[in-house]
């Protein structure tokens, strides 16, 4: 019996088409996303819409943060270990336009790294659903 | 082009005008790239030829924005021309005017109606986003938005010659529109009432009927870029005159956006039955300026 599971799995790993590397991997995995980040934070810190938002952040501790949550996001081993959204932005009063700011910075950190902009999507398409989380109504 | 010179005025004034809302914070060209959509031929934010659910320009929420845009239509028989503006209120609102100008050329005279006779239609829209987001929110939930096009054509007595019941008319629109950014498509569907015969162009409601009846509208949308979308259109058109059929309009785009203040599309179009003439193709050239 125990041969014959043996079998069958091991056929369904060789008959199994070989896994499209990930997103995590498209984007460079940690290596890439950490650059990805850096660059994000430049761009978001030196961006006049929306640099005025992180004027009381712990810069290094929202770096962390900033990169394990993309990095949980796109599939990799991260665990983000923040607070939950909602409560991450409390109190800071963000509307659509910071949201679509911090993505356009985003875009443009990605680019800087050769990310695709199909590649791109599929990172942003996983990020919008907390756009409800961030903004307040 | 004559209408293109009545609108450039209008669009400075628009301009001028709002010079100083920068400074406000009631402009904010908030929203991401390519989201203003480029001008529909009747005015509205959406394809080329089809309206979509996202609101005119790329204010958000919190502020206002809006667009200007001037088209070039050259088919086999006829030339078409569309200026006009569209203001975007709080993401919410738009309002927008159109004047599209169909010239018969030499055609007009087989067509009896005289050489050279243009067909006037002005197009007063408004739209209201009901729900969802084009980009944000789940994926499964798109923008929908209700319009009503609001058309006067200036050609009267040629409309009742050609069969037409009124030379004035409204259709009315629901319309929904997602970006699924997982693939970078963007769908659009668009279902229309509507008494208007080739788009209102040819007059509203015919002689054996004048009840509303349903239009279909379409467009599909891949964007390769963040400045590029590559696209194609259908719209189903028709049509209650004895004299002349009319076909869907068809059409494939590529349309360009390098910076969100600027855009310009390149279409090619298939309109069919155009006015008693057959195999209606063409390129339609467009500019869009806005904020």
């Amino acid at each position: 019996m125990r041969r014959i599971v043996l079998a069958l799995l091991l056929s369904g790993t060789l008959a199994a088409p070989p896994a499209r590397a990930g997103l995590f991997d498209d984007l460079g995995a940690k290596p890439g996303l950490t650059r990805i980040t850096e660059g994000l934070m430049r761009r978001a810190l030196a961006d006049p819409r929306i640099s005025a938002t992180f004027a009381d952040a712990d810069l290094p501790r929202l770096h962390l943060l900033l990169a394990a949550h993309l990095c949980q996001v796109a599939g990799g081993p991260c665990k983000y270990p923040g607070r939950r959204m909602t409560e991450a932005h409390a109190g800071l009063h963000l509307r659509p336009r910071h949201m679509n700011a911090l993505v356009e910075d985003l875009q443009d950190a990605m680019s800087d790294e050769g990310v695709p902009f199909a590649t791109q999507n599929r990172l942003l398409a996983r990020l919008v659903p907390f756009q409800q989380e961030v903004v307040q109504p | 082009m004559r209408i293109q010179l009545t609108v450039a005025p209008l669009i400075f004034g628009l301009f001028t005008f709002c010079l100083p809302c920068h400074a406000q914070g009631v402009v904010d060209s908030g929203r991401l790239r390519g989201t203003a959509g480029v001008a529909a031929i009747e005015g509205a934010a959406g394809g080329g030829i089809v309206p979509w659910a996202g609101i005119a320009g790329y204010g958000t929420a919190d502020a206002v924005g809006g667009t200007a845009h001037a088209t070039a239509i050259r088919l086999s028989d006829f030339k078409l021309g569309s200026a006009g503006f569209n203001a975007g209120l709080y993401d919410r609102v738009e309002l927008s005017y159109a004047r599209i100008a169909l010239d018969t050329g030499r055609t007009g005279q087989g067509l009896g109606i005289g050489r050279g006779s243009t067909f006037r239609l002005d197009v007063y829209g408004a739209k209201l986003r009901l729900m969802g987001d084009v980009v944000y929110g789940p994926e499964w939930l798109p923008a929908v938005s209700a319009g009503v096009q609001y058309k006067v054509n200036d050609r009267g007595p040629i409309l009742a010659a050609l069969g037409a019941r009124n030379s004035q008319g409204a259709d009315f629109y629901v319309t929904a529109t997602k970006l699924l950014l997982e693939h970078s498509v963007l769908l659009n569907g668009t279902i229309r009432l509507t008494r208007a015969n080739q788009g209102g162009l040819l007059g509203f409601g015919g002689p054996n009927t004048d009840s509303w009846r349903p239009a279909f509208e379409a467009s599909a949308a891949w964007l390769p870029s963040r400045t590029v979308a590559l696209g194609a259109e259908v719209r189903t058109m028709p049509n209650a005159l004895h004299t002349t059929r009319s076909s869907p309009w068809l059409d494939a785009f590529v349309a360009w956006f390098p910076t969100k203040n600027v855009s310009a599309t390149l279409a090619y179009l298939d309109f069919g039955t155009v006015a008693t003439r057959k195999h209606q193709q063409g390129v339609q050239i467009s500019a869009q300026v806005g904020f």
